[in-house]
C-alpha cells in the first residue's frame, strides 16, 4: 500500500503584512515622541483629579526640589530675552555663545553669581554641575522674580502674548517655599497660574 | 533562508535557453525585526502620560474692592498642619474649636461635603453656597496643598481662597501636635 505523501509546503510566511503594520506603529511614534526633559529639580509631582493638559507652548515653569528654585521657559528666543535683560540688570555680560548655550538649556537652577560659570561648562560635564538653585524670597527684588518678568517681557515684545505660568514642585516640599512663588506671581498681578499635578484616577461619584 | 524553494528546476529539452526567473519576494524577516526594535525603543522613550495641571486662580490683592461680607455660618476654614493632619472649622476663629482631621475620601472630603449640605439646608438663594478658606502652615507639604485643592474641585466648591494662616490657628496646631 502507498503512503500518502504530505505535499511538502513553504515554511515561508507572508510578511508583508506585518511589515507594515511594525512601519506604521514605528511612524507613529516617531511623530508623537517627545524626549523626556531632563529636569534637575526630580520633583515627583503630587496626584490630583484634575485632567486638564499641561500647554506645550508659551510655557514658563518654576520647579521646586530639594529646597531649590529651578526655572525653565518654552521658546528658546525668549529664554535668549530674558538672559540678556538679567544681565543688564545685574551688570553680567553674556558673549554670544554663552547666550546660544542658554536658548538651548531647558532647565536651569542656578543663581546669577554661578550662572556664567554653568554656561561655560561643557555640555557633558553639565550633569556634575551642583546647581544651587534661583536665589529667592518675599522681597520685591529677587532673581526669581526677575527672571519670570524678563521672561514675561521678553515674550510680550517677541510674540506679543502672555506667557503661561506653572508650578512644578516636589510633594514633600514644604508650603512656604510655594508660598515665595506666589508672592513673586502676586508681586507683578500674576494671578492666574497651573500647579503641575499627576493623573490620579477620579472618585466615584 | 525561511524560505524553501519549491518551484521545479527542470531542465527544458532543447528550446531556446530562458534566463532563470528569479523569484519576486524578498525576504522581510530582518526588516520586520528592525522595525519592532525601533518600536520598543520609542515606545520606551516616549512620555506618554503627560502631566496634568491645576488651574489656581489667587485674588488680586493691589485693587481695594468693597468686599461683600460674607456670614460667617456658611464659611469653612481649613488649616493644614503638618505630619498630614488638618484642623477644620466654621465660622470665625476661636469660636467653635476646630476638628482635627485627615486627608482622604472618608474624612476631610466627607467633612467638606456635609458641611455644604448643611450650608445648603440652612440659608437661600446666592448664600446657598459654602465658601472655604484654606490656610496653609508653615508645615504643611505641596502635596497637602494639592490635596485640598482637588478637595475643592471633587466636592465641586467654587468659591475658595488660600490665605495666609492666623497666629492662633498656629497656636493651636501646636497645642494639638500638628506642627
Amino acid at each position: 500500500m502507498p503512503r500518502v505523501k504530505v505535499a511538502r509546503k513553504s515554511t515561508a510566511i507572508d510578511m508583508t503584512a506585518m511589515c507594515d503594520v511594525a512601519f506604521l506603529l514605528l511612524t507613529f511614534f516617531i511623530l508623537t515622541a517627545k524626549p523626556k526633559i531632563d529636569d534637575p529639580s526630580h520633583a515627583v509631582v503630587p496626584p490630583s483629579t484634575q485632567m486638564i493638559p499641561v500647554a506645550d507652548a508659551n510655557m514658563m515653569t518654576v520647579s521646586v526640589g530639594q529646597h531649590k528654585f529651578f526655572f525653565s521657559v518654552t521658546e528658546q528666543d525668549v529664554r535668549a530675552g530674558a538672559l540678556k535683560a538679567m544681565g543688564d540688570k545685574y551688570g553680567v555680560t553674556f558673549t554670544p555663545e554663552e547666550t546660544q548655550r542658554f536658548s538651548l538649556t531647558q532647565v536651569f537652577g542656578v543663581p546669577m553669581k554661578q550662572l556664567k560659570s554653568f554656561l561655560d561648562t561643557e555640555p557633558d560635564q553639565l550633569k556634575n554641575f551642583k546647581q544651587e538653585g534661583i536665589q529667592a524670597d518675599t522681597t520685591n527684588n529677587n532673581e526669581l522674580f526677575n527672571w519670570i518678568y524678563t521672561s514675561r517681557q521678553a515674550e510680550k515684545a517677541l510674540h506679543d502674548k502672555d506667557l503661561q505660568m506653572s508650578i512644578k514642585a516636589d510633594s514633600k516640599e514644604d508650603y512656604p517655599y510655594i508660598n515665595t512663588i506666589i508672592s513673586c506671581l502676586e508681586k507683578q498681578k500674576l494671578f492666574k497660574f497651573d500647579l503641575i499635578t499627576s493623573l490620579k484616577t477620579a472618585p466615584k461619584k | 533562508m525561511a524560505e524553501l524553494d519549491t518551484s521545479g528546476g527542470g531542465k527544458h529539452k532543447g528550446g531556446k535557453i530562458r534566463s532563470k526567473k528569479a523569484s519576486t519576494r524578498v525576504d522581510l524577516t530582518a526588516m520586520v525585526d528592525l522595525a519592532f526594535l525601533l518600536i520598543t525603543f520609542f515606545m520606551y522613550t516616549t512620555t506618554l502620560q503627560k502631566p496634568k495641571a491645576m488651574n489656581l486662580v489667587m485674588p488680586d490683592n493691589s485693587v481695594k474692592t468693597n468686599n461683600l461680607p460674607v456670614a460667617a455660618s456658611r464659611t469653612m476654614t481649613i488649616v493644614l498642619g503638618g505630619h498630614n493632619k488638618i484642623e477644620w472649622y466654621m465660622g470665625e476663629p476661636g469660636k467653635t474649636a476646630p476638628t482635627v482631621d485627615n486627608y482622604g475620601a472618608n474624612n476631610i472630603r466627607k467633612a467638606i461635603i456635609d458641611n455644604a449640605k448643611q450650608v445648603a439646608a440652612t440659608h437661600t438663594g446666592d448664600e446657598a453656597k459654602m465658601e472655604v478658606v484654606i490656610h496653609p502652615s508653615e508645615k504643611a507639604t505641596y502635596e497637602n496643598l494639592v490635596a485640598i485643592l482637588d478637595e475643592m474641585s471633587i466636592a465641586n466648591i467654587k468659591i475658595y481662597a488660600i490665605v495666609k494662616i492666623l497666629p492662633m490657628e498656629v497656636e493651636d496646631l501646636k497645642k494639638n501636635n500638628n506642627w
